[in-house]
């Protein structure tokens, strides 16, 4: 099967971007973000004016309500959904370049359905009940899974090439979900506690939790930005990359220990969030083309901003309910990127 | 590939003539044999055992059979067992079309929205409209099926087609179409939501007679024209440009496999609810067996599912008896293991670095 072909998009009809331009529109971005952030924290069941928001940053009144909802809840959970959507965006944005298939996203490495399968099991097997339990089962199901999907992709002639990684992905990832679903369909309880954390979401997640996860999706964020370069390389194929002098299998290792940081990281914390890793890093390849050392930059703010966006909508929409964020995502993701499909792949 | 890796098959008296792989006819009779055996097998087992030749007898209604057995296997575990291997062999087929077309190794029918517009229109009729007949839950999931590979095939439309553009556009669907059915899921009367997972399993219980009907004609209809079209496959499996210049009707022939692949995909889903695994990995199976040319390896890929969920229904009904695991929850369990297995045992460069 030639996965190669319809893998990068460099067939899309591509603006001619300067340094400066991307430079800058960064810089739009990050601006972006904050403003996306602040309505984040000022949105919510109870709606919190942006002076009161201001107010419990600078001049904290322990005595207030308001000033302690925002800093015990409100920025933690927006911090949380900023940093997973840059994650997520990241992660997917790698698997896209390392599979060099349009289909592939972090669920490729079997992340979310090893964390699922581990939440799931905690819960049935042994009965875990809180969010911080959820997390830890969690990376350990995304980070066994992941290697062990590696370690397959691996066998044989050639190391992990493309085709095998992301076949031997879909086997493990299909093997693993039918277990899941074993134990739902089986036991009603199981699914009763988990079926809400199973469709993502940020709400309730403190700043506790998230000291505990920030160390590796910082470490994965960084580790991919520095990879910029040689994913560019690597997503013009296997030979390519060797014949300019790339240690392939060293890149190749390091960009899934990237991805098992970030996505791992973020199904602990959030869920399993689908479509912001598959999605995100199609539409900054829209605006910068297919150089992976502005793919990922810009992947990250667009990944950021629509995951807290998508937040703040999944709490506004059914107030004072709410809808799960990664519903949400798909919902608000898919039609802007049905549209951006159309617009944009000419052949 | 060696050049004696090829049968000519001539057929002068039809103006046909085929060239396969050698390997195709051995591993089509296996696969076929062993389809035959691990239907006889299932059709024996349960809470009333069957000897294999007894149940040969009845299925072949001769005199010495058994009353009592005629009816067991018959009426109840015959249609059954037969639904299963159509399912398998028209998801398998299906699947081997759209990696084809698609030239990805990723798509399976769903790219197609087969699974996302049956799943939200099932799980609608099941979770929102609640005790509806399971009938009109086949007939909803049927016409989402459908409707979906529709709407995706027109978003896709832009002055012509293109296989990247409906790739995109069938995830971006079936996002939309995922997202709304687990919100389903997850807001849902807990009852509801448990039968809609296990529809959204796959699941072959209690498939009658009425089932099979519903399903041969479509298999029927649809999987000759598949095979007549493998030649065209394989030509726009080397790509858009290489297949005009090579004289295929791109968009047309296009289409029509589309058509086919969405055909078969959407009546397996009408009879047996969303069974996974097997459009997206029995044509990998296939092609690790006999290669990647299509007209070997549609036939291939049809017949490794039909045993795939044969097989997988065998072990559904016998692992935890009486307790029965729904069949698409048993296909990956079993496909998984062999497919990764394949993938262990050929090592050779050829076969594993892609193309």
């Amino acid at each position: 099967m030639a996965a190669t072909t319809a893998s990068e998009p460099n067939h899309l009809l591509r603006l001619p971007r300067s340094r400066a331009a991307l430079l800058f529109g960064l810089l739009v971005g990050a601006g972006v973000l904050l403003l996306a952030m602040m309505s984040s924290i000022a949105l919510g069941a109870a709606d919190i004016a942006p002076g009161d928001v201001w107010a419990s940053l600078f001049h904290f009144d322990p005595a207030s309500t308001d000033h302690l909802v925002i800093r015990t809840l409100r920025i933690p959970r927006a911090t949380v959904a900023a940093l997973v959507g840059a994650s997520l965006a990241v992660a997917g944005a790698i698997m896209q370049a390392l599979t060099r298939n349009p289909l592939s996203d972090p669920g490729i490495l079997g992340i979310n359905t090893g964390a699922a399968l581990g939440v799931v099991a905690g819960i049935y097997y042994l009965n875990i009940g809180s969010l911080s339990m959820y997390a830890l089962f969690a990376f350990a199901g995304a980070t066994v899974t992941a290697v062990a999907v590696y370690m397959l992709g691996s066998l044989g002639y050639g190391g992990p090439t493309p085709l095998k990684l992301t076949i031997a992905g879909a086997a493990l990832t299909a093997l693993l979900s039918s277990f899941t679903t074993g134990i739902l369909i089986l036991n009603q309880r199981t699914l009763e506690e988990v079926r809400f954390w199973l469709a993502g979401s940020v709400a309730g997640r403190d700043l506790a939790l998230l000291l505990q996860v920030t160390p590796y999706l910082l470490g994965g964020l960084l580790l991919a930005l520095a990879l910029g370069r040689q994913l560019t390389t690597i997503a013009l194929g296997e030979d390519v990359a060797r014949g300019l002098g790339q240690h392939t299998g060293w890149v190749k290792g390091l960009a899934a220990l990237a991805v098992v940081l970030l996505a791992g990281g973020s199904v602990a914390i959030a869920g399993p969030i689908a479509f912001v890793g598959l999605v995100i890093p199609h539409m900054a390849r829209f605006v910068v083309g297919v150089d992976y050392r502005w793919i990922l930059p810009y992947a990250m703010l667009l990944g950021a901003v629509f995951l807290v966006l998508s937040d703040v909508a999944a709490r506004v929409l059914v107030r004072p309910m709410e809808l799960p964020l990664g519903v949400m995502t798909a919902l608000i993701g898919g039609p802007f990127f049905i549209y951006l499909v159309r617009w944009r792949v000419r052949k | 590939m060696k050049p004696s890796s090829w049968v000519v098959v001539r057929a002068p008296w039809l103006a046909v003539s085929l060239r396969i792989d050698r390997r195709v006819p051995p591993v089509l009779l296996l696969a076929t044999l062993a389809t035959l055996i691990a239907m006889i097998v299932n059709v024996g087992v349960g809470e009333y055992p069957i000897a294999p030749l007894d149940v040969i007898k009845s299925v072949l209604h001769l005199p010495s059979a058994g009353a009592e057995h005629s009816f067991i296997v018959n009426t109840l575990r015959l249609p059954r067992m037969l639904v299963a291997a159509l399912v398998g062999l028209a998801l398998g087929i299906s699947g081997a079309i759209m990696q084809g077309l698609t030239r990805n190794p990723l798509a399976d029918p769903d790219i197609l929205g087969i699974s996302p517009g049956a799943g939200l229109a099932a799980v609608t009729l099941i979770v929102v409209v609640q005790s509806v007949s399971s009938d009109l839950v086949s007939l909803g999931a049927f016409a989402g099926a459908l409707l979906a590979a529709l709407l995706i095939y027109l978003l896709a439309w832009r002055s012509g087609d293109s296989p990247l553009r409906l790739i995109l556009v069938g995830v971006g669907l079936g996002a939309i179409a995922g997202a709304l059915t687990t919100l389903m899921l997850t807001f849902g009367n807990l009852y509801d939501v448990q039968r809609a997972l296990s529809w959204l399993t796959g699941s072959i219980y209690g498939r009658s007679w009425k089932e099979f009907w519903a399903l041969l004609p479509w298999v029927l209809l649809f999987t000759p024209p598949a095979l007549l079209l493998a030649r065209d496959l394989n030509a726009l499996h080397l790509g858009e440009e290489i297949a005009q210049g090579l004289g295929v009707r791109v968009t047309l022939r296009r289409g029509m496999l589309m058509l086919i692949a969405v055909a078969l995909a959407g009546a397996t889903v009408a009879a047996a609810g969303t069974i996974g695994f097997v459009g997206l990995m029995a044509p990998h199976i296939g092609r690790r067996l006999v290669g990647a040319d299509h007209i070997g390896l549609l036939p291939t890929a049809g017949l490794v599912g039909a045993f795939t969920v044969v097989a997988a229904d065998l072990v559904g009904r016998t692992l935890f008896a009486p307790i029965e695991l729904p069949v698409g929850l048993v296909t990956a369990a079993i496909g998984a293991p062999f497919f990764l297995f394949l993938l262990w045992r050929q090592r050779s460069a050829s076969l594993l670095r892609g193309s």
